[in-house]
């Protein structure tokens, strides 16, 4: 370890001790509770700032991390993820009086594991970084101890998860046992090169990996977890868990194929195209059904992994491009629609279902506006950048010749148009049952504006986001 | 290289066999005297009481959870010590660190008063605790 190690990960370690400190000033109980969500934005803030500031390139902790252009995309896209969550939350705790700190700190912690996630170039860090999100969303599920759905979904989530990591650690193991190493580099080496023991050995280790990546990126077969968990946790948790562990999931898997495995192609693409293909028919089908919008979203996630998984196995830089726009777009805009779905929701977790929405358009219109923009950009309309998202992934699957399951994939698109419009057409064409505007409060304005300016904003001018991702996705290949 | 392995089965059956035979030579020989004292669990020379399966305070539960995490740092601070020597002052520092990290969980659960054996809650004489305030003259009687 020395100064350029600390360096590379100066943005980790300022939010790591401002988690700390918040733990601190919790319980010496010394500045008002509502100062402390200022500690963590500002804690968030400096680490974006230290991102830009002090850029670094190349590998540090002797090869056990690499830091270039894609983890720096990830990075900022995390860390305003984070923000976007914490925002979202502050008016949410005020409310149900369970402001503390040690929410603030666990948030803070479940970002710091995403970042480890991304500038993982070692399976062991990249595990580190998979448990330290996932034990700190395990928490954060069940945060509201009072609540039965939100001990349900915490323990739910606790026993799959715990599960799953199970299958992850495994297939480390299996890896490390056949190719003596579990670097990423050191991985693709060893079967460039064929001095691993056994290649049936190997893949074996990867499809455990590809278990334990599918269930924190919610793909069909094991996805069960996901709407029990979504609709019990409390919202602005459920804003974080649907983007923070699925935009993570999808950073390390795209390294880990992109470094390590990218020998290996033609034993695994196989599988990952039949979980593509049911992912989004099993999310899409099922999401018809819902009438709680917090279970509509969530198998909206469920779907949307189907279609990022299809980046996943084309594995050209075309697709790892598209993936990180589709990531950018998809984790904005669901933030901000859980943002809002936090507003309109009563006491005692009522307020979820359809009929709550209408007459949105007339009792507060521009909270209708930014929630249809975000309708729209999820089921992918042009000019939103949910449309530019899609079309960059599919257009990408094309190119590879993958043109059955780009088929299935627009199919579903329109069949998913159904239950994103549905909040719409409640929002704008029926009548409301009172006409009370729905109280804005200042912590979430920024995350509407921000949401507008993704996916509105980047579906008019993408050239921004779509420079730095090509950029980032640059650095893999 | 699995050849190395090639002794393992072979060891794996050889004290299944080695313990085969010696179980089945003292069912032989050994005289057979059963009593009920004999068959009873060993429990460290005591006189068996009770079923195993009783309810623990959930209190120890607490304790039990940050005994584990501090078990684990000292599990961690083994294989470090070996080493010592050979990493030098970044090893030291690197500790002191994690330690920090700890000491601040340590702190965090200290003030919440998850440390003191019992955390009153309710007010003692109430809710579930109302029977302990009656007077206690009356059982003497």
């Amino acid at each position: 370890m020395n100064a350029a190690d600390i360096l590379s990960t100066l943005p980790e370690l300022v939010l790591t001790v401002t988690a700390l400190g918040l733990l601190l000033l919790e319980v010496m109980g010394k500045p008002p509770r509502a100062r402390f969500v200022w500690v963590a934005l500002g804690g968030v803030g400096l680490a974006l700032g230290l991102e830009f500031a002090v850029p670094s390139e190349g590998q540090f902790y002797a090869g056990m991390i690499s830091v270039d252009l894609f983890t720096r995309f990830f990075n900022v896209l995390f860390l305003t993820t984070a923000a976007g969550s914490l925002l979202i939350s502050v008016p949410y705790l005020r409310r149900t009086l369970e402001e503390r700190g040690e929410y603030y700190a666990l948030t803070l912690f479940a970002t710091v594991g995403m970042m480890f996630m991304a500038k993982a170039h070692d399976l062991t860090i990249t595990f580190l970084g998979l448990e330290l999100l996932s034990v700190s969303l395990y928490i954060l599920v069940a945060f509201y101890r009072n609540r039965v759905r939100s001990n349900e979904a915490g323990l739910k989530y606790l026993l799959l998860g715990a599960f799953s990591t199970g299958f992850f650690l495994f297939g480390i193991a299996l890896i490390y046992g056949s190719t003596g190493t579990t670097h990423y580099d050191g991985i693709r080496l060893a079967i460039g090169s064929g001095e691993q023991l056994s290649m049936a050995l190997t893949v074996t280790g990867f499809g455990l990996l590809i278990i334990g990546f599918a269930f924190k990126v919610a793909l069909v077969p094991f996805h069960m977890y996901a709407p029990d968990v979504y609709e019990g946790a409390p919202t602005p948790i459920t804003a974080f868990v649907s983007t923070g562990p699925k935009v993570a999931g999808f950073a390390a898997f795209l390294k880990v194929i992109a470094t390590a495995f990218a020998f290996t192609t033609q034993h695994w693409w196989g599988i990952l195209w039949i979980l593509a293909a049911i992912t989004m028919t099993v999310g899409n089908i099922t999401a018809l059904r819902q009438d709680n919008l917090k279970r509509m979203l969530a198998f909206s996630g469920v779907a949307h992994a189907g279609y990022l998984a299809i980046a996943i196995m084309v594995g050209s830089a075309d697709s790892a491009f598209a993936l990180l726009f589709y990531l950018a777009a998809y984790a904005i805009t669901t933030l901000g629609a859980f943002g809002i779905v936090s507003l309109i929701e009563g006491e005692d977790e009522s307020g979820l279902d359809m009929d709550s929405y209408r007459g949105l358009a007339r009792r507060s219109p521009y909270l209708a506006g930014v929630f249809a923009l975000i309708m729209l950009s999820l089921a992918g309309f042009p000019p939103t950048a949910g449309f530019l998202g899609k079309f960059f992934i599919f257009s990408a699957a094309i190119d590879e010749g993958y043109t059955w399951l780009v088929i299935i994939a627009v199919v579903n698109s329109l069949i998913s148009v159904y239950y994103y419009l549905r909040p719409v057409v409640a929002m704008y064409m029926q009548e409301p049952a009172d006409e009370s505007a729905v109280a804005v409060p200042a912590f979430i304005v920024p995350v509407l504006l921000l949401v507008v300016l993704v996916a509105l904003g980047l579906g008019l001018f993408p050239m921004s986001l779509v420079k730095n991702s090509i950029a980032a996705a640059g650095s893999l290949f | 290289m699995y050849n190395d392995f090639a002794p393992i089965p072979i060891f794996i059956i050889l004290s299944v066999v080695f313990i085969a035979f010696a179980l089945f030579l003292q069912h032989l020989i050994a005289p057979a005297k059963r009593s009920a004292l004999k068959d009873s669990p060993y429990e460290c020379g005591e006189e068996v009481e009770g079923s195993a399966w009783v309810q623990f305070n959930i209190r120890f539960y607490v304790i039990a959870l940050i005994f584990i995490v501090f078990e684990v740092e000292v599990v961690l601070l083994f294989p470090w010590a070996v080493v010592f020597k050979e990493l030098g002052l970044i090893a030291f520092v690197e500790m002191v660190v994690f330690l920090g990290i700890l000491t601040v969980g340590l702190v965090a659960v200290w003030r919440r008063g998850d440390l003191d054996w019992v955390k009153m809650v309710v007010p003692y004489g109430q809710g579930r605790y109302a029977k302990l305030a009656q007077p206690q003259d009356d059982v003497d009687h």
